[in-house]
């Protein structure tokens, strides 16, 4: 059996303590504390369907194990979707239709939001970059890319402001 | 429209249409996009057990002996099957119909009893309380498999004293079209060109790996919820099962992506197995590597094309040899071989046609559905083809398919007429104005374009008699319920039904909630594949809502004291456009009849064009209910030093009838533009004897963010379609052309032709040098 134990950790901006065994995997262990949001495509760090943020940076939940959280904060897809003021992204992906099976929509917006913060005003080429990891078998990345850039500029017009 | 053709079938015209060519936020993008849609993979249950496959790693072999004692011995472990433990049935391969013909002989079976005859073939499957002692007993279990020579290639498959991989003798599946005389048309030609073009074995690689999670209830009843294309496999588990049809359920989720890959039946049947033996809950959820290993492929083919062609360019016969690997199973290998030879000569119009073509079986991994389906492999052929006879006569390329296409009226090569509009020319003619502008090559940067045309079929071989059903409902408050089995896959399948019901009943898209992929509870829609589900459900949608329409017309044209023909509705009213005063909410006027009693509700069913089987010696009959036509044309940059090949510009243009929701159309093209880059220039799965040695992202690369061009959609709307509103179908069109496009530009750039795909760089620098 292995080892146990609870970790507090900040999901989404509420303090929440998990349960992990030493040996599993953070998308494991969110998924397995409900935040389904958290996709799983591959388990090994080529898709990027289980993208989330640690304090503000997104990595691949499914190659960090739980127990490197404690004490930080993380964020998904939920995260991002704030009922009084949903994310800029949500808005621009709903009306640019980049959207499809959805599947790697949850990884996608968290890589998105992480780069708009560094880079505002985002050309194709840091898009691509910071999508890099991000596969999706559905769309193209074309309207996912004019998604992205619509919410950069709803955002540099100080819209969705949290 | 383009004025130059007066279609031969048209839907009605200069109608106004309110919901439906509408770009439309899609009833489904909201809950994704929030991250709040559960998918298949995300549902619990009580006392849910954790499921395993055991899987061979050998292609071929003889499984001399399985112990699970070991394993069954861990606490924990609930429940080990293995084919001791089942009854000697077969599990169905074939493609569910309404009409419950099936094929019996060429199923396969569902663990391994003794031979072993694909790398991956399950041997065990495991359910335990949790993942890691599904794991453990994985390990645990003990068995020992003897090598057998096996075949992997189809021309071996065939020679004299080959192993045998299916009975008779290898062959799955053969079919002929013979139109014309070849021979006369070979005579009266100038040139006459031959060349063979080669397909490689891909991988749908939908993002969403498979998933299931199975339940016996309280009826005794085997409820699957799963990621599917195909909600009417119940039929078949229930078979593999021995129970009642009535006693398998399989409902849907919002479906992670199909491509084809989850049209066969893939974890229901060891969802049902394991439930039935525990009569417990039971999760099976493949890895990433599963699900590389446990469903069928795309067929690599070989295509050989010998073309007669006078000297100004009319072709004057064509003669194709078709081979197609279908790997260890039949699967659905017969039937995109079919489509194959029914594509090969593409929109042109050839009066001596003389196609052969053959499936072959071998010991590699069992080919079967993928968005394209036969039609796909024969356009990366002739497309090829094309610029290879305008090369040899020394003819523009373009001018050449002009002087050979098809024209509205005109007859397949089966003999089938087409009744819908062919706009191959249009097509061709506006993708290639698109491309703008060519980009300017410099020193070892080449810049190529090319272009592929096509003729793909939508809807399903007609003697399967296809059907499709669909409920549409309105409630007292004037919002509309439509329910029908349809899986959605990710292209807005359920949402444009919304639409379509929307438009008739004139409220938004946002008053229309739509139920579907449920085999016990929704009406029965038929699979989401073959460019179906638009089409045929679609249809279904608009003769429930017409039909509702109808009576709602007549009640409230009695309630507005008006004729029933001076009556609309649109934006939740029912009025009469020529008199302000008379009008009524549809909240009112459903209200007021369901105290009166009004049916507010239709179940209708829609049935495709049914005919015989065409004839097996000729080929010669109707094969599909109609056809879209359309071209991609595209602009590459390659590097002659490193042959690193670049997509710029990338232009679909297809005649799809009429667009339901454009949006949604261009995501089609959008996507099947990156997946077909991916076929032509990076995918390829590699097996050696049989087994997949590249199981993974990191090793199968399919098209990243990093490798988009720039790409541009343009939707001609004939509205000669057979499906709703005169629209045809775009789901696997989108992705046909696209290769061979690839592949023509490629050839233009750099002088000389790679005839296998994919077009890796060291081909490129391997054919330079030669
Ligand atoms: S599931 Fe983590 S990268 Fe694919
Ligand atoms: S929308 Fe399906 S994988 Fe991206």
């Amino acid at each position: 059996m292995s080892l146990e134990k609870a970790i507090t950790v900040e999901i989404n901006g509420v303090a929440r303590e998990l349960s992990a065994p030493a040996n599993e995997t953070l998308l494991d262990c969110l998924r397995r504390h409900g935040q389904f949001e958290v996709k799983s495509g591959c388990e090994k760090g080529d898709c990027g369907a289980c993208a989330v943020q640690i304090d503000g940076e997104a990595v691949d939940s499914c190659l960090t194990l739980a127990w490197m959280v404690e004490g930080k904060k993380v964020t998904t897809l939920e995260g991002l979707n704030d009922a009084d003021s949903p994310h800029p992204l949500i808005a621009a992906f709903l009306e640019h239709g980049a959207v499809q099976c959805g599947y790697c929509t949850p990884g996608i917006m968290i890589a998105a939001e992480a780069m708009l913060r560094d880079i505002p005003d985002p050309t194709d080429d840091d898009i691509a970059l910071a999508l890099s990891g991000n596969l999706c078998r559905c769309t193209g990345y074309t309207k996912i890319f004019t998604a992205i850039k619509q919410a950069a500029e709803v955002l540099r017009a100080g819209g969705g402001d949290d | 429209m383009t004025d130059q053709e007066i279609p031969y079938r048209q839907a009605e015209a200069n109608v106004v249409l309110r919901q439906v060519g509408k770009p439309l936020e899609r009833t489904d993008a909201e809950g994704k996009a929030t991250g709040r849609t559960r998918y298949a993979g995300d549902y619990t249950m009580p006392g849910m057990l954790h499921a395993k496959v055991l899987r061979s790693d050998i292609a071929s072999g003889r499984l001399k002996h399985l112990d699970a004692s070991k394993a069954r011995a861990l606490p924990g472990v609930v429940c080990v099957l293995t084919a001791q433990d089942l009854p000697d049935r077969l599990a169905a391969t074939d493609m569910p119909g309404q009409t419950g013909q099936k094929r019996a002989s060429t199923d396969r079976q569902i663990l391994v009893r003794e031979i072993i005859r694909h790398h991956g073939e399950p041997l065990a499957l495991i359910a335990a309380e949790t993942p890691a002692i599904a794991d453990k007993a994985y390990d645990l279990i003990e068995y020992e498999i003897e090598p057998m020579p096996g075949v992997y290639d189809t021309e071996a498959a065939l020679d004299p004293g080959a192993p045998i991989v299916t009975e008779p003798d290898n062959i799955v599946g053969e079919h002929k079209i013979r139109k014309g005389d070849t021979e006369k048309g070979f005579a009266e030609a100038d040139h006459i060109i031959e060349n063979t073009f080669h397909t490689q074995f891909i991988e749908h690689a939908f993002l969403e790996p498979e998933v299931g999670l199975a339940w016996v209830d309280e009826n005794g009843v085997v409820n699957i919820r799963m990621s599917t294309q195909v909600i009417e496999h119940f039929r078949f588990i229930a078979d593999a099962l021995g129970v009642p049809h009535n006693k398998v359920r399989i409902l849907g989720a919002m479906v992670g992506g199909g491509f084809g890959g989850k049209e066969d039946i893939t974890v229901e049947l060891y969802l049902a197995l394991l439930a039935q033996a525990t009569r417990r809950p039971v999760r099976l959820a493949y890895t990433r590597e599963d699900s590389f290993v446990g469903h069928g492929k795309r067929h690599p083919f070989s295509v050989s094309h010998k073309t007669g062609v006078t000297k100004d360019g009319k072709i004057t016969a064509l003669e194709v040899k078709i081979s197609a690997d279908s790997g260890a199973y039949v699967f659905l290998s017969p039937y995109v071989l079919l489509y194959c030879a029914v594509a090969a000569p593409g929109p042109y119009r050839i009066d001596n046609v003389k196609i052969d073509s053959a499936a072959i079986a071998t010991n590699n991994m069992y080919t079967s559905a993928f968005r394209g389906f036969g039609a796909a492999q024969a356009c990366v052929a002739y497309e090829a083809q094309m610029d290879e006879i305008a090369k040899t006569l020394g003819i523009d390329r373009f001018e050449l398919r002009r002087r050979n296409f098809m024209r509205t009226g005109d007859k397949t090569a089966t003999g089938q007429t087409v009744e819908s509009a062919i706009w191959a020319d249009e097509c061709m003619t506006q993708a290639l104005e698109a491309l703008g502008e060519k980009t300017a090559a410099s020193g070892p940067i080449k810049i190529g374009r090319g272009v592929a045309t096509y003729q793909q079929s939508y809807g399903r071989i007609t003697w399967f008699h296809d059907t499709s059903e669909a409920w549409v409902g309105i409630e007292v408050d004037g919002t509309v319920i439509v329910r029908s089995g349809v899986t959605d896959i990710g292209a807005g399948q359920a949402s444009a039904l919304g639409q379509i019901a929307a438009e008739l009943l004139g409220v938004g898209l946002d008053d229309v909630v739509i139920y579907n992929s449920d085999s016990a509870v929704t009406p029965l829609a038929g699979t989401t594949t073959a460019t179906r589900a638009l089409y045929m459900t679609g249809r279904a949608v608009h003769t429930a809502s017409s039909n509702l329409r109808e009576r709602l017309v007549a009640f409230a044209a009695q309630e507005l004291d008006a004729r029933p023909d001076e009556v609309d509705l649109a934006n939740g009213q029912a009025f009469v456009p020529d008199d302000p005063s008379k009008s009524m909410s549809l909240k009112d006027l459903a209200a007021r009849g369901a105290s009166e009693g009004l049916e507010r509700s239709e179940l209708a069913m829609f049935r495709a064009p049914f005919t015989d089987p065409i004839d097996q010696e000729t080929g010669q009959g109707p094969v599909f209910p109609d056809f879209t036509y359309g071209c991609h044309a595209v602009e590459v940059a390659v590097d002659t030093e490193t042959g690193e090949v670049t997509v710029l510009k990338s232009v679909g243009a297809h005649d799809i009838g009429q667009a339901i929701n454009p949006q949604a159309v261009e995501g089609q093209i959008e996507g099947g533009a990156l997946m077909g880059q991916g076929y032509a220039l990076s995918e390829e799965l590699i097996y050696q004897e049989g087994k997949l040695v590249s199981p993974s992202f990191s090793e199968y690369l399919i098209p990243t963010s990093m490798d988009m061009p720039e790409i541009k959609c343009i939707i001609l709307e004939s509205r000669s379609g057979l499906g709703p509103f005169g629209a045809k179908g775009i789901g696997e069109p989108s992705l046909t052309p696209v290769a061979p496009a690839i592949a023509n530009a490629v050839a233009d750039a750099i002088g000389t032709r790679v005839f296998d795909l994919p077009i890796t760089p060291e081909k490129i620098v391997r054919a330079l040098r030669e």
